[in-house]
């Protein structure tokens, strides 16, 4: 049996954590001395029976109020500082990430890279690459939580959330569900596999299945979105191409960004946001499509984000 | 008993019970509800602890123990600690310390503790047909949705018992405003009736939010209206922000009178005059007002966004700095005391310790970047119990001490009392310690097994938990013991300044022969005078 007493340390993100908690620790402890010490001093010192001066001076107490109010206050705004700051560089991953999508389910996690592999409870990565997961759930709340990565995200239905890591240190580390999620929440749990880049091509080659938008390409003919969406539907419907990550104005003189969000709605709930120009024609998809198909159909849909609509251009 | 004069005690009947409007008897009816549901919930939690020995969890199905936490959660939270020192302790002795006669609404007192027990039998009722899985929190859309089991009947319990909560808050609102003695100005009051005025203010505020919220649920559950869940065009994120609005302000129902009982304990067994009394008091207030507005750190990691996170964790910190002037404030009424140590105080030492460290374990959840890692582990369990267990439960019992003499008109015996005291303490300790490093490592919260390296804390922790249960047996059965063959107590027998020591114990039934006139500041004890006071007469 293994045994730590503090966790493993395997992305950028845990050596800040791990700092912060430490000074976090020490300042407890700090805290504890100056409650402490002189509770114990009291207690022993002015305990009943004993002789001793016990003469009160007369000092401003008001004095005494404000410095142990004011000095609480400045250290506990100095630590929110410090962590609100480290949080914001947490939440916002880094550019050229390699992208896995993952959705969970009582009691499995369902993961799909980009490049195309799809693994179920397992994680293989490469060492020293940010990876940036793209989650959902398709029934109730789970949690992505990584340990050794000081990381942790819910995974909502209806939403997608992110979570994002560095990894550090070649090896396998615990993924667990965090987030109560029904009778056997507790085995819902997985490894990821930090590799060498070397080994992780290796692994990558080994299925050689297609990358995710080739596989969201196929599902947009087989399911029939380029009837209306492809370049020679007689349909009046908006082209994909050069939609991803743009303003669409709406029906309602709304704007709103064309993101993965706005994408699985208008799959699911196509009447919900009717771009301006277009009529309300889409059925909905809803009970016919699963996540995982979703999330490839949006990495088709963002694969075609630089190419103009065609017929538009001259 | 026929040698005693005539008291709150002397009719004997079932009915003068059941229908009893006297504040001291209804106090009396909830501890002995209370204690009910905690040995349920405490039997709940020897059974998860039990299961926990082995990383497997091979004791009880991963149903039973979901149902288990979900059972502990509910009975511990609605059913022992909201109820525990306001229902019993505030409602026996509020209204003797303003030198009143009975609470405001009596009636609607004794209709509270009904109110109280439908809810607690609902509960009962939904576990004994076959449980509830979904966790004290009922998180959405697995409540609504996905969760087999009683979900509406359990619902119904606490929202029944809501009502009582609210009730009981209202009745001590106007009590402490209109009935109080003549000359009882507000800063005249003991800082009990302060903490207790802040909880009566929560309890008003939020539990009608919790009904809402817990109804909304039921309703989505019964009739699919989608108000959670996203397949029906809800939002589960909502339900957390509603869920919490109501949920961290109940922590502060539950700590709040904790520290009610801090205050008047310390300055009675170091026969001081409490350090600070405007700080004390006002700091209860603020944390009673504060509070309302941190409910979002708990949803660190649920999608809210990142400035709404930011907000959050500010408020919370802030919400720091009142816990912490009131510990130094009590520190302080130490110095040049005169100090003994009694059953009371060595909880209130003990609450002091706990509470601290559960304070201070609730910066490093109030860290977003800390909290992103330890949220939903066991660093949260056992930052609560600290708090929970350490704080609200250990100056229960140290109050429960202090006023048992009042209650019951006998004295326990003072050796066994320490001797539970230290007991406690150390089986705490051991218990939730370890739960510290668990969470750091990594262990989530409600798992029915576990990879095999966490073990060792785990084992600490149900060694801890069985010391821990010998520490809450021995007040039973020596309160027990003393009802019967307890030296009797006198009037004043901690010698304390409140006005619920000049009446005899146990109390008359209408609390005060005469209305007492209040022409001091409370607190009013002299080390230099008690100093070589003959042996304490319970001794």
């Amino acid at each position: 049996m293994n045994f730590h007493l503090f966790p493993e340390q395997a992305s950028t993100v845990a050596r800040e954590s791990d700092w912060m908690f430490w000074a976090l620790t020490a300042a407890s402890l700090f805290i504890c001395l100056l409650v402490f010490l002189p509770l114990a001093w009291f207690a022993i010192k002015y305990r009943r029976g004993r002789k001793v001066n016990r003469q009160l001076a007369d000092v401003a107490t008001w004095k005494i109020e404000v410095t142990w109010t004011l000095i609480p206050l400045v250290l506990v705004m100095a630590l929110f500082a410090w962590s609100a700051d480290a949080f914001f560089r947490m939440e916002s991953a880094p550019v050229g990430a390699l992208e896995v999508n993952v959705v969970g389910k009582q009691w499995m996690w369902k993961l799909q890279h980009a490049e195309g592999p799809r693994e179920i409870n397992e994680l293989h990565i490469p060492l020293g690459r940010p990876v940036k997961l793209t989650m959902t759930s398709q029934d109730v709340i789970h949690d992505f939580f990584v340990p050794a990565f000081r990381m942790k995200q819910d995974v909502v239905p209806g939403r997608y959330t992110t979570e994002w890591f560095t990894p550090t240190r070649v090896g396998r580390y615990h993924i667990f569900c965090a987030q109560y999620c029904g009778t056997t929440h507790s085995a819902m749990v997985g490894w990821v596999h930090v590799m060498e880049p070397q080994d992780y091509t290796r692994w990558l080659a080994q299925g050689s299945p297609e990358p995710m938008a080739a596989q969201g390409q196929a599902l947009f003919h087989s399911l029939g979105c380029s009837g209306c969406h492809g370049v020679s539907s007689k349909i009046h419907a908006p082209p994909l191409e050069g939609l991803y990550g743009h303003l669409i104005p709406l029906e309602t003189k709304e704007f709103v960004m064309a993101d993965d969000k706005y994408i699985r709605d208008s799959i699911l709930l196509p009447a919900s946001q009717i771009a301006a120009g277009y009529q309300n024609l889409m059925p909905s998809f809803k009970g016919h499509i699963s996540e995982e198909e979703i999330m490839e159909l949006i990495a088709y849909i963002k694969s075609i984000a630089n190419q103009a609509p065609e017929g538009s251009a001259p | 008993m026929n040698n005693e004069p005539e008291n709150y005690l002397s009719e004997h009947s079932v009915r003068s019970w059941l229908l009893t409007t006297d504040h001291k008897r209804i106090g009396i009816l909830y501890l002995l509800s209370i204690l009910v549901y905690f040995a349920v919930a405490a039997v709940a939690a020897a059974l998860m602890r039990l299961t926990l020995l082995n990383p497997t969890g091979d004791l009880v199905l991963p149903e039973t123990y979901n149902k288990l936490f979900t059972l502990h959660g509910v009975l511990m939270v609605w059913f022992f600690l909201i109820p525990s020192i306001p229902a019993v302790l505030g409602n026996f002795v509020i209204p003797m310390m303003i030198g009143a006669r009975d609470v405001a609404f009596p009636k609607l007192n004794l209709l509270s503790w009904y109110l109280f027990n439908i809810g607690g039998l609902c509960v009962l009722y939904a576990v004994v047909v076959g449980g509830v899985d979904t966790g004290w929190t009922f998180y959405t859309p697995y409540s609504t949705t996905y969760a087999n089991g009683h979900v509406v009947t359990m619902i119904m319990g606490v929202f029944i018992a809501g009502f009582g909560s609210i009730l009981t808050g209202l009745n001590f609102i106007v009590t402490i405003h209109k009935m109080r003695a003549p000359g009882l100005t507000w800063f005249r009051l003991p800082l009990f009736i302060w903490s207790l005025y802040s909880t009566s203010l929560i309890l008003v505020l939020a539990t009608p939010v919790l009904a809402i919220t817990l109804l909304a649920i039921a309703v989505e559950r019964l009739w699919g209206v989608g108000i959670f869940d996203p397949n029906l065009g809800g939002d589960p994120v909502l339900f957390q922000h509603m869920f919490w609005f109501y949920s961290h302000p109940a922590v502060y129902i539950m700590i709040l009178p904790g520290m009610g009982v801090i205050s008047e304990v310390i300055p009675c067994f170091s026969r001081k005059r409490i350090f600070g009394y405007h700080f004390v008091a006002f700091s209860s207030i603020a944390i009673a007002v504060v509070g309302f507005s941190v409910w979002g750190h708990h949803m660190f990691v649920s999608s809210q966004s990142v400035y709404a996170a930011m907000v959050f964790s500010v408020l919370s910190f802030i919400v720091a700095v009142p816990s912490a002037i009131k510990v130094f404030n009590w520190t302080a009424t130490l110095y040049k005391g005169s100090i003994s140590y009694d059953t009371p105080m060595l909880y209130a030492f003990g609450f002091i310790g706990l509470f601290t460290i559960g304070g201070l374990t609730g910066l490093f959840l109030a860290s977003i970047a800390v909290d992103v890692h330890l949220h939903d582990t066991y660093f949260v369990v056992a930052h609560f119990h600290y708090i929970m267990v350490g704080g609200m439960v250990l100056s229960f019992m140290g109050g429960l001490h202090y006023w048992w003499p009042k209650i019951t008109g006998r004295m326990y015996p003072e050796i066994m009392g320490r001797i539970a005291a230290l007991v406690t303490f150390i089986g705490f300790n051991l218990t939730f310690f370890p739960q510290f490093l668990l969470g750091y490592l990594g262990q989530p919260r409600r798992y029915h097994a576990y990879p095999p390296e966490f073990q060792v804390f785990h084992v600490l922790s149900t060694a801890g938990a069985s010391i821990l249960g010998i520490g809450y047996l021995m007040p039973l059965l020596y309160f027990v013991w003393s009802l019967k063959y307890g030296q009797r107590a006198p009037a004043n027998p901690w010698k304390a300044t409140g006005l619920e020591w000049q009446t005899p114990s146990p109390p008359p039934s209408e609390n005060f022969h005469e209305t007492p006139i209040v022409t001091e500041e409370p607190y009013d004890y002299h080390p230099e005078a008690d100093e070589l006071p003959p042996e304490p007469q319970h001794a």
